[in-house]
């Protein structure tokens, strides 16, 4: 009897070396999940490395973009020179220069700063407005009808022929007032943010309608919280991961929606550049200068691919039935 | 179900009054003179005759009403009359003359006044419905392609859920989701047209199809504006289908069909098929409209004369009434094919009821 008594030792749980673990965070579980996504830890990198590029790009490459050097127009991009020594290259030109002679990698430089200070502002603007009207019609019921209604009306309106319109009707007075180029940034990014909210909402009106009926939520009311810290404190951080989802996809469509404009020639003046129309500038001489497409247009493509995979991966890693697998 | 299309039918009519206020009222805020481009030397008092002329005098409300007016009943007057008279399909109905009104002074009848384009001076109608053809076929096909290419995709990596085929079939469905038609239309061109020479890089309008030579050369126009649009489709439509089949794929009637003893091909192509086709064939009725709005782009891009191409060109030179009708006629058919997709819906699945 007394042997077996000690062979078992009762307190063994009790006991241990190491203190428990804290409890794993949340986001430490995100970010590992995040991780085994390829495509979208590449598109992640790539929007980060893209963002700094334009960002501190002017400092490290200090050439002036809109500088004319007619005597060095027309020269190639550097590699051209790999396999065609006749080409015209310069190495303190690496990307090569356009027909007037300017630099094309301070152009791209100051074209994604350009095309990415839109994407950004417009994707945070639509992600405000659609939060703000999603919270609102799915918290508030007497406002749920009116504002769902509003939704499915702005979802049947023509985004791209009205953004047409409203941005070749209104260019000049907004030039007027507020200059060449702020007024037309802040043009493209009221219209492109006021025609991409609605899914946005329609989204965040769903989940909040599920977590308004929980017991956390009722807690906090019967508590005698009020209606905005209720929304602040508890529906509000538990909304992120569609938000977040919907902002990636919200920046891809703003930075495309920029370059289709600038494409048609409604987008910014000029002279001032951007990736859709430096695109759109080049494609007359497509033939000769080839690079002068591929350059704007492959940059597009890799940021609206790279935002997309990353929003593909944040979905997975942030929906928790997936986690884990 | 019949009730809730009419329904379905009733409430689309508040939107696309809805609608056509939003595009009013943004072409009325909107600055801009068609007497801009008047003479200098054209007295004030002509002027605003031109400009009562053109209906510019009128206050807000009634010029919306008369618009709507010509919309809603002047055209469909002058389509009827049209096909009565003049076309393939109805013309052996005899002819009506439901636009033509009775002139007192000339004491006899003349056709209405009908909306016209401040650019050309003709009967917008008239310059739509030359246009249409050449986007209905670039688009129509491309659409038509995007979803045969689209199907069989998204069909076998779902079957083949992680495998090679299916990695790299969403690859490249992620790509042609993210480039977007005004780089691929181009990149084409310069591999096709410049390097290759294949294909012609210019989508000729006036050609005339009359023989196997002019045919094959409409084909080899073709290509380029169907394939540029029909990756944008594809990546969509297949992205899709396969989430579509996936779901349906690890249902418990697919074992239940299995355990019985039915082939591979008939579970796949018969009973799960069947199944996802009904989300697919909404999201496919619902992607019509947007990927006209996509024409407007490769329309310009490979200098096709249609729709999107004539609403570039209306824009720029500030006709209003035409970049109203053409807009409009894009709002209505969002609203048509959103009713198509929601009664679709119904129908397909018998498990969803509205009444």
């Amino acid at each position: 009897m007394t042997d077996t008594a000690n062979e078992i030792d009762p307190y063994a749980a009790l006991q241990d070396k190491e203190p428990g673990k804290p409890p794993r965070n949340q986001w430490l579980d995100v970010w590992d999940q995040f991780k085994k996504h390829k495509g979208a830890v590449f598109g992640g990198g790539f929007l980060i490395f893209i963002t700094l590029a334009v960002l501190l790009g002017p400092y490290l490459w200090t050439v002036d973009a809109q500088k004319l050097d007619i005597r060095n127009k027309n020269v190639r991009p550097i590699w051209i020179a790999i396999w065609d020594g006749g080409a015209k290259t310069l190495w303190h030109r690496p990307f090569g220069t356009d027909n007037l002679g300017r630099d094309l990698l301070a152009q791209m430089i100051a074209g994604g700063r350009a095309s990415m200070a839109v994407g950004w502002t417009a994707m945070l603007l639509s992600l405000s407005i659609g939060t703000g009207v999603g919270v609102a019609a799915g918290y508030f019921k007497r406002l749920d009808g009116l504002l769902m209604r509003l939704t499915d009306l702005f979802l049947s309106l023509p985004i791209l022929p009205l953004l047409l319109v409203a941005v070749t009707l209104f260019r000049q007075p907004l030039r007027a007032n507020f200059g060449p180029e702020g007024g037309m940034f802040i043009l493209i990014v009221v219209v492109v943010g006021l025609t991409s909210w609605m899914q946005t909402a329609r989204i965040v009106r769903g989940e909040i309608l599920a977590l308004k009926e929980r017991e956390f939520i009722l807690a906090a009311r019967s508590i005698g919280t009020t209606s905005g810290a209720i929304i602040r404190r508890h529906l509000l951080p538990n909304v992120i991961s569609p938000i977040m989802v919907s902002a990636t996809l919200g920046l891809a469509v703003a930075i495309i929606t920029e370059s289709a404009l600038s494409f048609l020639g409604v987008g910014f003046p000029s002279d001032f550049p951007t990736w859709g129309k430096m695109l759109a500038d080049a494609v007359p001489r497509m033939e000769e200068y080839p690079e002068r497409v591929l350059l704007p247009g492959i940059a597009i493509s890799l940021t609206v691919l790279g935002v997309n995979y990353l929003g593909d991966g944040l979905r997975d890693a942030l929906d928790p039935r997936i986690r884990g697998r | 179900m019949l009730t809730f299309t009419i329904r379905r039918m009733l409430t689309s009519i508040p939107t696309l009054l809805f609608i056509s206020i939003v595009i009013f009222g943004l072409l009325q805020l909107a600055p801009g003179d068609p007497m801009a481009q008047v003479p200098l030397t054209v007295p004030p008092e002509v002027k605003q005759k031109m400009r009562e002329a053109l209906g510019l005098g009128a206050p807000v409300h009634i010029q919306y009403l008369k618009w709507l007016n010509q919309f809603f009943i002047v055209e469909p007057q002058f389509l009827i009359d049209w096909m009565t008279r003049d076309s393939f399909l109805f013309g052996w109905l005899p002819d009506t003359q439901f636009s033509m009104v009775y002139d007192p002074e000339l004491e006899k009848m003349v056709p209405q006044q009908r909306n016209i384009s401040w650019q050309t001076r003709s009967p917008i109608m008239d310059i739509v419905i030359q246009r249409i053809p050449q986007t209905l076929w670039v688009v129509g096909l491309a659409y038509i392609v995007g979803i045969l290419i689209a199907l069989p995709i998204g069909i076998y990596s779902a079957y083949r859920h992680y495998s090679v085929f299916d990695q790299a079939g969403t690859f490249i469905t992620m790509v042609g989701f993210s480039i977007p038609p005004f780089f691929t239309g181009p990149l084409l061109i310069v591999i096709f047209s410049v390097t290759l020479g294949w294909l012609p890089s210019i989508y000729d309008t006036t050609h005339v199809v009359n023989d196997w030579a002019s045919f094959k050369y409409q084909l080899s126009q073709m290509i380029l504006p169907v394939m540029v649009l029909a990756l944008q489709t594809t990546a969509q439509i297949s992205r899709y289908m396969r989430a579509s089949m996936l779901d349906n794929l690890n249902q418990d009637y697919v074992r239940t069909a299995r355990a019985k003893g039915l082939k591979e091909g008939v579970v796949v192509m018969v009973h799960v098929l069947r199944n996802s086709m009904i989300p697919v064939i909404t999201v496919i009725a619902l992607g019509v409209p947007s990927i006209f709005g996509g024409a407007i782009i490769t329309e310009n891009v490979f200098g096709v004369n249609g729709i999107g191409q004539l609403l570039i060109t209306a824009l720029f030179a500030n006709d209003i009434p035409m970049v109203m009708t053409i807009t409009f006629i894009f709002a209505i058919m969002i609203v048509v094919f959103n009713l198509i997709a929601d009664v679709l819906y119904g129908v397909l699945d018998p498990r969803i009821r509205y009444d």
